[in-house]
């Protein structure tokens, strides 16, 4: 499904990413954790091309994406961002239709049908008229979930869905997360939710220092690292 | 002191500039608007050469006098051309190329100001890049600007009695035209000022309302 060969990414002097391959099938549901500054969110945003490449290669389905074909194959790519990056001029349906209508160019009444399906699925089918402002952080990632799966993505690339949220809202964009990965939808998953990655991942990324340092079951991993580092990471964050 | 007796004949003339003061300020103001965007995402874009004609436009436009800009146009350029342009449209030109220049710089600032991650979220969707501007980005910008690009047009509105010097007959002439011809300047000034002012207050409250609905996704 995707196939990263010999993936590199420099800001500067910096090398964050210093060549990573790894394949991932469709269907899998893929948890990347490492050490902040380990490159997974760079990782990820190179997967869609928010961030360009220094060097390597990046295959989706059968697609060498390109600085030519990239906007197609983001098409496919839904993505989740940190900070939700809602359009808060934009009602939560409207957030909803827009690319559908104005990428793929399907008609108002259509998306509007898809939008609320995917807003009922999410749970937020109530608060379709209202504006991004008025919502609390885990509805306004739940409504960013749906807004990505609008455009029918092949893939779901999520950077840290969790982390700019308060304690007692991440259960319910974990439980939207989890019964989209049962769904078989194929997902890559920057988190620190140790959990959550255990029980629905099925293969763990552990990056570090700018290499894939491990990439195991998730009970390969949490219970008998192969790597100092990644044991002492686990140290830190079980 | 004050003697409106031989000045209240003259009103309605007077009145009837602010047909052509809206006019040169309306048309300018478009003018000026367009231009500015465009301008400002030749700022803000990835091409070097626009880049430098929208900075040295603006340094152009913004670092000589209006009034010199407005002759130029209006009895300079014929020289050229060989044809005279009225004092109307040479006003229009002039306030709007100038106004450009400063609204290029405000929107600027607005886009810049626009949450980066806007752009991101839309970028993966696959938004086009001009889908993206004028959809997500702009709107957002504008919202933010909006007191300031009212300003400039407030601004606009009332530096506009300049076209005097070209014998435009907008509010301002007429009045000094009255003043000439009745041998009291300060009653036909004053009127003028009052209307002016009426403008702007007009102006100011338009500004509020807009900003106002723009504001319902707060």
């Amino acid at each position: 499904m995707i196939k990263i060969e010999n993936l590199k990414k420099s800001f500067g002097n910096n090398e964050v990413l210093k060549g990573i391959s790894t394949e991932i099938k469709e269907k899998e549901v893929i948890a990347v954790i490492g050490p902040s500054g380990s490159g997974k969110s760079t990782f990820l945003r190179c997967i869609n091309r928010l961030e360009e490449p220094t060097s390597g290669d990046i295959t989706v389905g059968d697609t060498l994406i390109t600085e030519k074909n990239v906007m197609k194959v983001r098409e496919n790519l839904g993505m989740v961002f940190q900070h939700f990056h809602l359009f808060p001029h934009k009602t939560v349906l409207e957030n909803l239709i827009y690319a559908p209508m104005n990428v793929k160019g399907i008609s108002k009444q259509e998306a509007t049908e898809i939008a609320d399906e995917l807003l009922r699925k999410v749970g937020l089918y109530e608060k379709r008229d209202e504006y991004p402002n008025r919502l609390s952080g885990g509805q306004k990632q739940r409504v960013a979930i749906a807004r990505a799966l609008a455009m029918n993505p092949t893939v779901m690339l999520f950077d840290e869905p969790t982390s700019a949220l308060d304690p007692e809202m991440v259960k319910e964009v974990l439980a939207v997360m989890k019964s989209l990965a049962e769904s078989g939808m194929t997902m890559i998953i920057v988190t620190h939710e140790m959990g959550f990655a255990r029980e629905v991942a099925d293969r763990i990324l552990f990056l570090d220092g700018g290499y894939l340092v491990e990439d195991a079951t998730p009970d390969e991993f949490f219970s008998s690292p192969k790597s100092a580092r990644a044991k002492d990471f686990l140290d830190k964050v079980l | 002191m004050f003697d409106f007796s031989k000045v209240v004949p003259s009103i309605p003339y007077i009145l009837q500039g602010i047909g052509v003061t809206l006019q040169i300020v309306i048309f300018a103001t478009i003018v000026g608007l367009v231009l500015g965007i465009l301008l400002a995402l030749c700022k803000i874009g990835s091409i070097k050469p626009l880049k430098w004609f929208a900075e040295f436009y603006t340094s152009i436009f913004r670092g000589t006098p209006l009034v010199l800009q407005l002759m130029l146009i209006y009895y300079a350029i014929p020289q050229f051309i060989g044809t005279n342009i009225d004092p109307i449209p040479a006003a229009i030109i002039a306030f709007g190329l100038n106004s450009g220049a400063y609204v290029s710089e405000i929107i600027r600032a607005g886009i810049n100001a626009v949450d980066k991650g806007q752009q991101e979220a839309a970028r993966a969707l696959g938004v086009p890049y001009a889908k993206m501007m004028k959809d997500i980005i702009l709107p957002q910008a504008m919202k933010n600007i909006l007191p300031s690009l009212m300003n400039e047009f407030i601004t606009l509105n009332k530096e506009s009695a300049i076209v005097t010097v070209i014998g435009a007959l907008d509010i301002m002439r007429r009045a000094y035209v009255v003043g000439g011809s009745t041998f009291r300047y300060f009653e036909p000034l004053l009127i003028a000022g009052v209307i002016y002012y009426i403008m702007t207050l007009v102006l100011t409250f338009l500004g509020r309302t807009i900003e106002k609905r723009m504001r319902r996704s707060d």
